[in-house]
């Protein structure tokens, strides 16, 4: 792979400067998406991945957050820029989409209007144009009677429709970079389907590199060509899907993908016993280690480092063997 | 970490032995659910009502008939809006069914109302979603645990701790819990207490309404294990409704596809997955992400995945209610709505496209 890196984090770091304690919320992230690439940041609740992706638009607060690091894209610092000179990326040349599609779209405004409104601050096109322009994303997401659908209200769009439109607008100035944050947690099955291989069609056609934020190890799984888990603010393993689905090696990997119903005739899935800690109340040493049915004294120690395995294959964990 | 579930302490499984019903009626169902219909009506404008308009219902659930036996697990999944959640609160009589039969060890209980069906509630329970809302927050882990016990005197006021301790304990949690309020714990603690809460009044069916949806991937698996545990040391029958097909498989014996207000099939969960009839739960499997080696995605096979929505429940087109995004539709799916008939043994499916079969049999 010789593809265009399109975003390197290096050492990202949240804290949250709290009643005069300090909280650490992601602790040094490392990742890279190339040009064309689908990576995955999967985790369960609280271990970071939502923060990781925020900070990397410079969403959070600060104060009372705290970013350090550098996220570099397309070469250039992001937490160097000056607001302006952010706002002219975030939209055009990194586009997001979040969880909730209805959130995400202003209530009292007809949709159309909202697309032409952020096509019109990221494209130099006359009106007409850019009238036309929302039609053809509305059809083009597979919105039935777009023209007709462009002059409705957001409340009369269900959830899957809104996603979809919320897709369109990310990808129409077609951007090299696309965040997707739980993007169909709050859609059904169907529908989900429906958005995601919208996002993945539309990611392969125009070269966007895709960083997709979710809890569901399925999607990832599916929707991916590369993963990164974290847990507890940290990255544990970064691979390739047949990899950490295959062979993880790391221990909270491999008990994740344990835990999943996925075959017949198991009587009793697998658990990983307690909780992920909070961060009031982080564990020394490797942050898993409580719950770790395999750990050693020095893991209660000493912070195991991300090594590589194999050239694409990294895990931080002080037992982790390649192939293991 | 399943050893810490299956508590087989001769104290807590002689407490719950105590409260666990037996008796029931040899050979018929637990539970029989006849054609059961919830309509909810509409608020019409004062200008509909002067027009005297006709008033118009939303169909939540549409003639649903189905049975679970004692000690089985039937999954009941679909989409949201589809009535698996309505059909949940019907079955306990939370709510009051518009039309139908339920049956509880042979009893009709649908026509019941208030103290008559105080000894139905005994026997049959809910387990809520959220485990955050549906703890009283100014409760202890205890008093919520033992006040149904009180309220229905099954046990003696000076007994309740050790049989709170008891309870508490089958559900992997420790007598100590009964100190504590619902903030101090996690999620998956605080559903264990909910399953503590419907387990103490002894039931023989419970209702798990999308019972482990909200919590993580790796807490989900422990409550899930609980269920199953207990239904196996218990002998309890669940309906467990759900959206989540990977849940369904694992816990259910038996599944139920609702769609739209109807059950569109029903078959042993085997075969559900292994060969799923009627195009809806086709789709449905087919949308799953399930894990893969990345070698392919079904997100790049658009052909495989359903078209369109889920149309209103309040104008139900004539026909089939799936047939407006159903892959298969023939003209006659657009007049005539299939029934639920039998095409293999213990497998039932509302599709046109099985009539020859159905016509064989019968």
């Amino acid at each position: 792979m010789t593809a265009e890196t399109i975003l390197d984090v290096r050492d990202l770091t949240v804290d949250f400067h709290l009643d005069g304690t300090v909280l650490r919320a992601v602790d040094g992230i490392s990742l890279s998406v190339r040009r064309g690439e689908i990576v995955g940041l999967v985790g369960e609740s609280g271990a970071g991945k939502s923060l990781t992706s925020e900070a990397i638009l410079r969403l959070i607060r600060c104060p009372p957050g705290r970013i350090t690091g550098e996220v570099r894209f397309r070469g250039r610092n992001l937490l160097d820029l000056d607001e302006d000179a952010l706002s002219r990326i975030r939209g055009r040349e990194i586009a997001m989409i979040f969880q909730n599609p209805a959130g995400s779209l202003n209530p009292v405004f007809r949709v159309g209007a909202q697309l032409h409104e952020a096509m019109a601050l990221h494209l130099d096109e006359p009106r007409p144009a850019l009238r036309a322009r929302v039609v053809d994303i509305l059809a083009r997401v597979g919105i039935p009677a777009p023209r007709t659908r462009a002059r409705d209200y957001p409340h009369q769009f269900s959830g899957g429709m809104a996603q979809r439109v919320m897709v369109g607008m990310g990808m129409s100035c077609v951007p090299a970079l696309l965040i997707a944050d739980e993007p169909t947690t709050a859609l059904d099955v169907t529908i989900q389907a429906q958005v995601l291989a919208l996002i993945r069609q539309l990611a392969r056609e125009t070269g966007a590199a895709v960083l997709l934020v979710s809890h569901d190890l399925g999607i990832i799984s599916q929707m991916c060509d590369r993963v990164i888990v974290m847990y507890a603010g940290r990255i544990v393993e970064q691979a390739s899907i047949a990899t950490v689905f295959g062979a993880p090696a790391h221990p909270y990997t491999r008990a994740l993908v344990d835990c999943l119903p996925r075959v017949d005739g198991v009587e009793r899935l697998g658990t990983i016993g307690g909780v992920m800690p909070g961060l009031r109340a982080l564990p020394p040493g490797c942050r898993f280690h409580p719950r770790c049915p395999i750990a050693e004294p020095r893991c209660s120690v000493d912070v195991p480092a991300l090594r590589a395995l194999t050239p694409d294959h990294r895990a931080a964990c002080h037992l982790a063997r390649p192939g293991a | 970490m399943t050893e810490r579930v299956v508590d087989e302490r001769p104290g807590s499984a002689g407490a719950l032995g105590a409260l666990g019903g037996q008796g029931g009626h040899v050979g018929a169902p637990l539970l029989e659910v006849e054609d059961l219909v919830k309509h909810f009506p509409i608020r019409q404008g004062p200008l509909a009502r002067l027009l005297g308009r006709e008033p118009r219902v939303v169909r939540a659930v549409d003639g649903v008939s189905f049975a679970v036996q004692a000690g089985e697990t039937l999954g009941l999944v679909g989409e949201s809006g589809c009535g698996k959640t309505t059909t949940g609160r019907l079955v306990l009589r939370a709510i009051d069914p518009t039309g139908g039969r339920i049956r509880f060890e042979g009893d009709d209980i649908a026509g019941l109302h208030g103290s008559a069906l105080l000894p139905f509630r005994r026997r049959a329970q809910i387990v809520f979603q959220d485990p955050y809302t549906s703890l009283n927050p100014r409760m202890t882990i205890g008093r919520i645990v033992g006040e149904p016990m009180l309220v229905h005197g099954l046990v003696k006021r000076a007994d309740l701790p050790e049989r709170v301790a008891a309870l508490l304990e089958t559900v992997g949690l420790q007598r100590e819990h009964a100190e504590r309020y619902p903030h101090e714990l996690s999620g998956g603690q605080r559903q264990r207490v909910g399953i503590a809460r419907a387990l103490s009044v002894g039931p023989r069916l419970v209702v798990a309404d999308e019972a482990v949806s909200a919590l993580d991937v790796s807490v989900r698996a422990q409550i899930l294990n609980l269920f199953v545990t207990l239904r196996e040391r218990l002998g309890l029958a669940y309906l467990f409704v759900s959206h989540d097909l990977g849940v369904i498989r694992f816990v259910s014996h038996r599944v139920a596809v609702m769609y739209l207000g109807a059950l569109v099939e029903v078959a042993p969960v085997r075969e559900l997955f292994q060969r799923p009839l009627h195009p809806y739960t086709q789709a449905l499997l087919a949308a799953i992400p399930t894990i893969g080696d990345g070698s392919s995605s079904i997100f790049d096979q658009p052909g495989r995945l359903l078209d369109g929505e889920l149309p209103s429940p309040i104008d139900l087109p004539r026909g089939c209610r799936f047939a407006s995004r159903c892959p298969h539709r023939m003209p006659r799916c657009a007049e005539v709505e299939p029934t639920l008939d039998t095409v293999a043994s213990d497998h039932v499916v509302a599709c046109h496209l099985y009539g020859d079969a159905k016509g064989e049999r019968s």
